[in-house]
């Protein structure tokens, strides 16, 4: 990470002069053989004449994109402005300015040790914190220290499958259209490619005719419409699912989002939260499987209007939902940000390049531990039934996989996050090719014990009189070689 | 016949008019599909009718066409006419790959495994072993440019059993499901309740319009099924739609552009129309089918004057004229508690032979069950023919009581006719008998190994052991001895 000092936000009591280096080493442990040491390199420099330029700009926001060719991109870095305290490029009342790629505006807070603190909270939020890096190893965590956002977020994968639904439960009344592809062009397409850094996407979309929810809503007299209640809202998802049709071609997780248009008799339908306070967005989505948002239809201004009613579909509205459920999904958006900071919209490219970071740096400790885990089973299969035969292209992948990872490891520490990543990726292909090869199979190989219990019953009656006629030689020679002794 | 007996019947000799129904298909519609060779690019597909399942696949896998049959049964083209679309027993798939397309071998193993989990079919067992390349028949169905037959798989299993878990997924393709439309009436306890059952689902490209700029995607689905009244027990001619599929028709698929019944009503052996049908059709139309002429009722549901009377639509076909009147009962056996019963009612046109024919098994009976003579076969009792035959000659008013006592026993209503009651030959038929004599020899067996075992036993345990005197020698050293003292050598 790069602090950078703006001319008059010096602060007074630093250690060296700048410029020097600082190192902060932290260890986060999540169960009693594993913890992970988080190790962060500071530069502290001050700003360089085209830097003090850019930050002379009118607004935060023209600064950072101004500041944006001026720092280094590298994945999982860290830039960070110090501005004076009376600096009036950040409003009043926020401190800090989060950028939309991975560059931050802090305020200096008089003294070393409080800019110190600001710090820390701006690399608490901009690359990872201990709990996000224990959620990305959730599986050691035992069960009792466990956040409520552990099991969240979806698992690391090589691509994901984003399929887009829409449900029509009544087609005499309503027929409805929606502009899918030119929504999907226009604003998935860019966060996707955005993402595509992480992993493979492919989206679909199709149209379900007579699907309903499991659950009838409820008619509220007050307000005229239908509700239903957030405890209601699981059991919605399991009989539509049945409908969605599997992903039969590809491996990958898929994540579902419905559009439901309610029947011409349950309209309009309106979704509770827990205090029974209608939902503003209409919308609710499940973690690590997709979304589900309810689109009312207008009633129509006559009365006697002929069904079926002809809806088109204000795709905008809706993929903005889509769009932050998608975030919500993979834990890109966070709640708890310190109430002075300001962050900087993505614009239509959906995510920041710090959030990009973020789900790397999950992703990738993920993968690891993934793949330490997948070996390790395996290595114990190999030690439980010694007679199972690897094959060479098997033994290969485990070497590949080791030493995927142990690169992997060694990136990481180093802070290449781009490199570590794609080192993760790789070790987890190899170690899952490896662990689930068909020739490894368990039923194949014949425990010994079984071995036993077919054998002896043929040999052992067999075995008897050989064994005891054995015994009479024996008994008869070192008889008669005591006799001649004996007569002697 | 009388014992213990399963009767397997065939269909009867009767023609089963308008027991095959075509669905229209709705499934017309292309979805967009543009595959980007880049690792990094995502692919988009759309589908609105098309059912996203089967379109990922053909788009994964390089399809170009994809024809997959499941059949219970055999279609009996003696009793039952020309099959509209006959399909194997068993299941059967044939596929089209397209050029692009490197392993062929290796897409047809993930199209075979895919497609059983699609269709709950055991096609998974699909490999090299039951799959061949024909070079000549099974050429493309829709579009094609040049037929490599290297890019041809065709497989049959013989052995696929068809139930309701085929017939689910397959009704799930559809777009309004079993929910509206045609495939209300599709529920699986009628279907499956008959003689002939095939399910079908054919994909091709076809040309989107006449001036054939465009190609499209068609999905066809078929299902035949032949209803045979007789052996569900109803043994009355008229059918009708609630008959058949215990449901009628209540409103079509708003998502249909076109709906129709088709009942064939053709003349046979060149009458008159022998069947009427109502309501009244929509229309009626003549098409040359498979090389016969056929004149269809057409009722198309799409048009309001159908549903204006009444809610639902049952299509009801009534025979114009009696037919050779049959009136049959069966009454199917039941192990160990009562034989079959078979009665027909049958008007035998003049001279002409009228051959009835029935086929049944007898079940293998408990060994108990035999009698003392098991080789001497078992009896079927004789067939019973009543019947009024008319009389050659006239007969005036007899009094009754001046009439002989043999000839008084069935009376006769009007001189003339009279009525008779024949009996055939009875049946001595000789099955397989099982081996007496083996409870015996496993009595024997086991007898003969437990004692040798208990006697072993008994004499190890109860053996006493005494001191011997070293015997004097055995009958060889006895005679060596006398032999010693010919020679005047001191014996052993």
């Amino acid at each position: 990470m790069a602090v950078v000092f703006g001319p008059g936000s010096v602060p007074g009591d630093l250690p060296r002069p700048l410029p020097f280096r600082d190192v902060q080493e932290m260890e986060i442990s999540v169960n009693l053989r594993t913890s992970v040491t988080s190790r962060y390199e500071m530069r502290f420099r001050s700003t360089t004449a085209q830097e003090e330029a850019a930050l002379a700009a009118a607004t935060a926001r023209e600064a950072d994109a101004a500041l944006h060719p001026l720092q280094n991109t590298a994945l999982g870095s860290l830039t960070m402005y110090v501005l004076p305290e009376t600096s009036s490029l950040l409003p009043q009342g926020t401190n800090v300015y989060v950028g939309k790629h991975r560059s931050a505006l802090v305020r200096a807070g008089g003294s070393l040790a409080a800019l110190q603190a600001r710090l820390r909270e701006v690399t608490q939020v901009m690359s990872f914190t201990a709990s996000s890096i224990a959620a990305a190893l959730s599986d050691r965590v035992p069960d009792g220290q466990l956040s409520p956002d552990a099991r969240r977020y979806l698992k690391s994968s090589l691509g994901y499958e984003i399929t887009f639904s829409l449900l029509n439960p009544d087609p005499k009344s309503h027929t409805v259209d929606w502009d899918i592809e030119g929504a999907v062009n226009r604003y998935v397409k860019p966060v996707l490619d955005k993402l595509s850094l992480v992993a493979n996407f492919s989206v679909d979309s199709q149209i379900l005719y007579y699907a309903v929810l499991g659950v009838t809503p409820r008619y509220d007299k007050e307000s005229s419409s239908f509700l239903l209640s957030a405890h209601s809202l699981p059991h919605v998802i399991n009989p539509v699912e049945a409908r969605l049709g599997s992903s039969a071609a590809s491996l990958y997780p898929v994540l579902n989002f419905l559009l439901y248009v309610p029947e011409h008799s349950h309209s309009p339908l309106y979704i509770q939260d827990k205090d029974g306070a209608p939902v503003s967005t209409n919308a609710f989505h499940s973690p690590r499987w997709g979304g589900i948002m309810v689109y009312n239809v207008e009633a129509p201004a006559s009365p006697q209007a002929s069904l079926p009613l002809h809806v088109d579909v204000d795709m905008a509205r809706v993929m903005e939902v889509f769009l932050a459920q998608l975030r919500l999904l993979f834990g890109l958006s966070q709640e708890e940000v310190p109430p002075e900071f300001l962050l900087e919209s993505p614009g239509n490219e959906g995510l920041a390049d710090w959030e990009l970071d973020h789900l790397l740096w999950a992703h990738t400790v993920e993968n690891i531990a993934t793949v330490s885990t997948t070996l390790t089973s395996l290595a114990q299969l190999l030690d439980k039934i010694g007679n199972i035969v690897i094959k060479d292209d098997v033994a290969s992948e485990v070497y590949r996989a080791v030493a995927s990872v142990q690169s992997a490891v060694t990136e990481l520490s180093l802070g290449h996050l781009h490199g570590a990543f794609q080192a993760s990726k790789e070790a987890v292909t190899s170690s899952e090719r490896a662990f689930f090869d068909p020739s490894l199979l368990h039923l194949l190989y014949f425990p010994d014990d079984q071995k036993f219990a077919i054998y002896i019953p043929l040999f052992l009656p067999m075995a008897v009189p050989i064994l005891l006629s054995l015994a009479k030689i024996v008994r008869e020679t070192r008889l008669r070689k005591k006799e001649p002794t004996k007569m002697d | 016949g009388v014992g213990t007996a399963s009767l397997a019947l065939p269909p009867a000799s009767l023609e089963a008019p308008g027991s095959v129904q075509q669905l229209p298909v709705p499934g017309r519609d292309s979805p967009v599909a543009r595959a980007h060779r880049g690792l990094t690019l995502p692919t988009v597909s759309h589908y609105r009718l098309f059912p996203k399942a089967l379109g990922r696949l053909v788009a994964a896998l390089g399809v170009r066409e994809l024809h997959l049959a499941l059949t219970q049964g055999f279609w009996r083209t003696r009793y039952w006419g020309q099959p509209p679309l006959q399909a194997p027993a068993g299941a059967e798939l044939w596929v089209w790959f397209q050029p692009t397309v490197t392993d062929v071998d290796k897409a047809w193993k993930e199209l075979s495994n895919i497609l059983s989990g699609i269709f709950c079919a055991s096609l998974n067992f699909i490999d090299s072993t039951n799959t061949v390349i024909p070079t000549a028949s099974f050429k493309p169905l829709g579009l094609a440019n040049g037929t490599d037959h290297h890019l041809l798989r065709y497989a049959v299993l013989p052995r696929e059993v068809v139930c309701t878990e085929n017939l689910t997924p397959w009704k799930k393709l559809l777009p309004c499901g079993s929910k509206a439309g045609l495939a209300v009436l599709l529920k699986a306890e009628r279907l499956f309740h008959s003689s002939y059952h095939s399910q079908a689902v054919h994909i091709r490209p076809i040309c989107r319009d006449a001036s054939c700029l465009a190609v499209s995607w068609e999905l066809r689905q078929t299902l035949t099924v032949v209803f045979d009244f007789f052996s569900s027990g109803q043994g009355k001619k008229d059918w009708s739609l609630f008959k058949m599929f215990s449901r009628t028709l209540t409103d079509t698929c708003p998502l249909a552009s076109q709906s129709k019944v088709y009942v064939d009503i053709s003349p046979k052996n060149k009458e008159k129309e022998l069947l009427e049908v109502s309501p009244a059709p929509t229309s009626v139309h003549e098409a040359i089918v498979q090389g016969d002429k056929k004149t269809y009722a057409v009722y198309d549901l799409l048009s309001p004057s159908l549903f204006n009377t009444s809610r639902s639509l049952n299509v009801q076909l009534k025979w114009k004229r009696p037919q050779d009147s049959c009136y049959i009962h069966y009454q199917p056996a039941q192990d160990r508690r009562r034989p079959h019963l078979l009665e027909m009612l049958i008007q035998l046109p003049a001279n002409s032979v009228t051959k009835i024919t029935i086929q049944f098994e007898r079940a293998l009976l408990k060994w108990t069950e035999y009698p003392p003579d098991p080789n001497h076969g078992f009896y079927v009792g004789s067939s019973v023919l009543s019947a009024l035959v008319p009389s050659v000659t006239a007969m005036k008013d007899m009094d009754v009581e001046q009439s002989p006592l043999f000839a008084s026993l069935f009376p006769s209503s009007d001189g003339s006719s009279y009525f008779v009651r024949l009996y055939t030959e009875p049946l001595l038929v000789n099955l397989p008998t099982p081996d007496f004599s083996m409870p015996y020899n496993v009595i024997c067996l086991t007898c003969t190994v437990v004692a040798v075992c208990y006697g072993s036993f008994y004499n190890l345990l109860t053996r006493t052991f005494h001191v011997e005197e070293p015997s004097r020698g055995g009958l060889a050293k006895r005679l060596a001895n006398v032999i010693r003292k010919l020679r005047g050598v001191p014996p052993l």
